[in-house]
């Protein structure tokens, strides 16, 4: 077990550097330059000499990558081109509001989907399952942007309960929270529903009854047991999917995280904070899988206890 | 003495999309304290049906008992409520499952599973009852039960994880145990451990055993009598040797003649039953095995006969069959000469064929 | 005495098997027939394939002129507000244009968006799938070590990050940048599909039709294509229409940032691009093309849970 994990461990190190490569390798070829923000007034030869030699852009290309991941061993991630400012503050300043946001998010979809799946499949084809599979459909296909836009539209302009935009208090919490909740619940509460049914038909509750439980007893200590197996290996994904994904919420509610702090960057084509964000990115989803295969090897006996 | 078990005219129906199902359609029996009694049939013939429905293990929806009663110890299954129920469950009435490693929990220590109804219906504590577990998995030969009390069922083989649902079915002193299938996900060396540790087990507890099977071999050795079903009836019942050596029923010979025999020349064709089982949503109107009996005759497609004492044959005796009825064409019939059985063809031409090169025939 | 074949024919005579037997995609096509969402979402998705095909006669105006004396930011004529223009039926958005004119011109956008990636997708994945899946060995590898790689980026990220980089060169401006955004959604998208064939064949291929197919003579290329893909087709079929929702809400996303179509080129996520600094004074002109692509999103998650439940009889819940 533990070297299994170890094994995985050491094979994030190669994607992971793929990963760099592949992003760094987007964002040379991509034309044009952060420097060329203003067309109008374009900065003068000198000055954008200058600013290369200072970056470091002035080197050939291979060097240059060479020359950026020794840093990043280093932990040192350079410095944005936009802001001015060094890459690793940028993202310790964003990064706690993006898992706060995530978390937050988390928390609440658990909450919902975990309870509303269970009772959804046992109480198959009434009032509650109809619910709560409209939910899971409007929930997983619905785009976020568009969940926030009616959600804004109802809550923040017709009944003015919350403020549109903007983050520090209780309630600009809420909007940006809840809609980034929304898409995960409905996944999970899909999933647990899923796997309540599978779990529910299998012969061994049919030998638990047969022993002269109560179908309470049954559900409680010998479904639930089995049904959550499934449910708790995708968490990780989950919150992955979570922080990696947060950045369309904090883009329309104007949330200081890491995520609108990505899409900025992309768009103005500041490598440092795409390249050492990107790396983040990939780091969670990557340890978010490898816990795929961890919490299932914890959970399930069957992998467990080795033969 | 009344019996421990006496089935009423049981009807259990399954309520689908295409139609209902007539799973059991009017099941009488009798089972006698510590007897064993066979109920044997294809697939589908309502043999596991009707055991679970004398536990009310039917499915609600669909299922439904529809008809019937079901007296255990002298109280009526049916009419009992739900909490009475279980506490007949796993306590005076057990159940042993066909395929133990999908009826064992795969996330809970036998351990477990075991001790939950010895503390449910005997209100044992946890150390009692897990003394107790290891008691019985001693007593179904598991070795080194007190090490693999806390394994959990993959860690089994799987004559053991029958053992462990054995241990399971006993685990509450049982008046009755049903054993659907039991040996049928084995190997055929394990079939035989399995089936010798029941027949022990119902020796030394008293226990009365249904053992469910389409084995005619696993029901020869076991029982004592026999039930034949086939599209939700019973076709013949009989004491088990009475049954092997007279059986009287068209559908009982089929099967009998269908089971390929060690000693039979590699020539020999295997003799299966033509046709499938009927649709027992729209069942034929006369008899249920008229379709594909060779010896039917008109009345058969016309009427259902009832199960009727075969004249001639022992007292328990019954059939289910127009022909084996008094006054009927098949109440004579050796089935093994008359039929043409190849086995027997070649028995009869070997001793033939001996008499004509040694002895004149007729001395 | 009886062999299969008389057992057989003796079960026909006696008619015994009374009811109707369907083909395999028969079956399917009925059950999915009788699922009313699925049925609603198809129809939907027809009409907006239609609305796409004929909008030039559909629109009422031009969905990127500027009309001489525009009236902007219209609401629509049931809001009874005082700022509606009974020319406009949905209102206009900030520079006047019509709105009805542009969601119509916009559906265009998404179901050419929707379908020509996923059909690229489909072709590129489901042919390396195939022959890594069949003939193993290094070219397998490579591809699930690439896989890895591409699966470790967040999708739609990297599909951020390909569009942005390119969309100021030449080749982003092809089509008001749609050229682009379809051979970004590929590069991110066959990688999924190709996985999910490789496994496909490779639990095929040890089943004993394909070493009969083997034994026969038959060459590799006939087993792939009439053996193996047929069967592997079910699961593939019901990601491709999963795949192409995925692909419209990747474009209006994208549209969303500012990163998509180019404009005046309308598409629902730049409407809604468009509309959104002046969401209080004009909600509509955010809410309605939010609301298509809702509409749109939800027709073919039915349609592909329906294809999905008609498909695998396995997994009825």
């Amino acid at each position: 077990m533990l070297k299994y994990t170890i094994r995985r461990l050491l094979l994030m190190i190669p994607t992971l550097f793929f990963v760099a490569l592949i992003t760094f390798a987007l964002a040379k070829a991509a034309p044009g330059s952060p420097f060329d923000r203003n067309p109008d007034k374009p900065p003068r030869q000198e000055t954008i000499d200058r600013w290369n030699r200072f970056y470091g852009l002035d080197k050939p290309v291979h060097e240059q990558f060479i020359l950026y991941m020794t840093n990043v061993l280093k932990l040192d991630f350079g410095i944005s081109v936009v802001r001015q400012r060094p890459v690793s503050d940028i993202i310790g300043q964003g990064f706690p509001v993006t898992a706060q946001l995530g978390i937050q998010a988390l928390f609440l979809a658990l909450a919902v989907a975990l309870p509303l799946g269970v009772i959804s499949a046992l109480r198959q084809n009434t009032l509650v399952d109809y619910g709560s599979l409209f939910f899971a459909t409007v929930g997983t296909t619905i785009p976020s942007f568009v969940m926030a836009i009616f959600f804004i539209y109802i809550f923040a302009l017709g009944l003015k309960l919350f403020p549109v935009t903007g983050w520090g208090t209780p309630q600009h919490m809420v909007m940006p929270t809840v809609i980034l909740a929304l898409g995960a619940a409905a996944f999970l509460a899909r999933i647990t529903r899923a796997s309540m049914l599978e779990a529910i038909r299998q012969d061994y509750v049919r030998t638990a009854r047969s022993k002269g439980l109560r179908e309470q007893v049954v559900i409680v200590g010998h479904v639930l047991k089995n049904a959550m197996i499934p449910v708790a290996t995708v968490v990780g994904p989950a919150a992955a999917g979570l922080i990696t994904g947060s950045f369309i919420i904090e883009t329309f509610f104007s949330v200081p995280g890491i995520g609108r702090e990505y899409v900025r960057s992309i768009l103005a084509l500041d490598y440092p904070v795409i390249m050492a964000t990107t790396l983040l990115y990939a780091f969670f989803i990557v340890v978010a899988n490898l816990s795929v295969d961890l919490v299932y090897g914890m959970l399930d006996p069957r992998i467990k206890v080795a033969k | 003495m009344a019996d421990l078990l006496e089935v009423t005219d049981l009807h259990t129906q399954f309520f689908t999309r295409d139609g209902v199902v007539r799973a059991v359609d009017g099941v009488t029996f009798q089972v006698a304290a510590g007897e064993t009694l066979g109920i044997v049939g294809e697939s589908g013939c309502g043999k596991s049906v009707t055991a679970l429905s004398l536990m009310r293990l039917i499915p609600q929806p669909p299922g439904k008992i529809v008809k019937g009663s079901i007296m255990f110890d002298g109280q009526d299954v049916l009419k009992m409520d739900d909490d009475d129920v279980r506490g007949i469950r796993g306590n005076n009435i057990a159940m042993i499952f066909q395929d133990p490693m999908t009826s064992l929990n795969p996330v809970l220590t036998i351990s477990r599973q075991i001790s939950e109804a010895l503390e449910l219906h005997l209100k044992m504590d946890k150390s009692e009852a897990r003394k107790r577990t290891i008691e019985l998995l001693e007593l179904v030969n598991i070795p080194s039960a007190k090490k693999r009390v806390d394994d959990y069922p993959h860690q089994f083989s799987g004559g053991m994880r029958q053992r462990v649902m054995i241990a399971m079915a006993l685990s509450c002193n049982p008046k009755l145990i049903l054993a659907d299938e039991p040996t049928t996900a084995l190997d055929v060396t394990i079939q035989a451990q399995i089936l010798d540790l029941l027949k022990n087990l119902a020796r030394e507890f008293r226990t009365a055993f249904i053992l469910i099977t389409h084995d005619l071999g696993v029901v020869a050795g076991m029982t004592q009598r026999i039930n034949v079903m086939y599209a939700g009836r019973i076709v013949e019942k009989a004491d088990t040797g009475e049954l092997f050596a007279n059986p009287k029923m068209p559908y009982t010979w089929g099967l009998l003649r269908s089971i390929p025999r060690l000693d039979e020349s590699r020539k020999a064709k295997l003799v299966p039953i033509e046709g499938l089982p009927p649709d027992l949503i729209a069942p034929p109107p006369g008899c249920k095995f008229e379709p594909r009996c060779q010896y039917r005759r008109d009345v058969c497609s016309e009427k259902e006969p009832e199960l009727k004492h075969i004249p001639g044959a022992k007292a328990d005796h019954e059939a289910r069959c127009w022909g084996t009825q008094e006054g009927g064409w098949l109440v004579d019939t050796d089935w093994r000469r008359e039929i043409g059985d190849t086995r027997v063809i070649e028995e009869i031409k070997q001793e033939t064929a001996s008499v004509t090169t040694t002895e004149k025939p007729g001395e | 005495m009886a062999t299969a074949s008389t057992t057989q024919e003796r079960a026909a005579e006696l008619n015994v098997l009374a009811r109707k037997q369907r083909s395999l995609w028969g079956d399917a096509l009925y059950r999915l027939m009788r699922n009313k969402a699925a049925v609603a979402g198809l129809i939907v998705i027809a009409s907006a394939f239609l609305i796409a095909i004929l909008a030039p006669f559909l629109a009422p105006y031009s969905p990127i002129q500027i009309p001489q004396n525009p009236a902007s930011q219209m609401e629509p004529l049931w809001t009874g507000s005082k700022y509606t223009d009974p020319r406009y039926l949905l209102g206009t958005d900030f520079l006047g244009r019509d709105i009805v004119s542009r969601l119509i011109f916009a559906s265009r956008v998404s179901m050419v968006v929707g379908f020509v990636p996923t059909a690229i997708v489909f072709g590129l994945g489901v042919t390396v799938g195939m022959t890594a899946g069949f003939f193993g060995g290094w070219l397998d590898q490579v591809l699930m070590r690439f896989t890895d790689i591409i699966y470790a980026f967040p999708d739609f990220l990297f599909l951020l990050i390909i569009v942005a980089s390119f969309r100021n060169s030449p080749f982003g401006k092809v089509l008001d940048g749609l050229m682009l955004i379809f051979v970004a959604i590929a590069i991110v998208g066959w990688v999924g599909v190709a996985r999910l064939t490789r496994g496909q064949v490779l639990a095929l291929k040890e089943r004993e039709f394909v070493e009969a197919a083997r034994s026969v003579g038959a060459t590799p290329r006939r087993i792939m294509t009439k053996h193996l893909l047929p069967n592997a087709l079910a699961p593939l079929i019901v990601t491709a229409a999963f795949a192409v929702p995925s692909a419209i809400l990747g474009e209006a996303t994208l549209s969303f940032l500012g990163v998509g179509i180019i404009p005046p080129t309308p598409s629902w996520g730049q409407m809604i691009n468009e509309g959104f600094p002046l969401f209080s004074a004009n909600p509509w002109a955010v809410l309605l093309p939010a609301i298509c692509i809702s509409v749109v999103m939800l027709s073919f998650t039915f349609v592909g849970d329906g294809l999905r439940d008609a498909l695998d009889p396995r997994m009825k819940t």
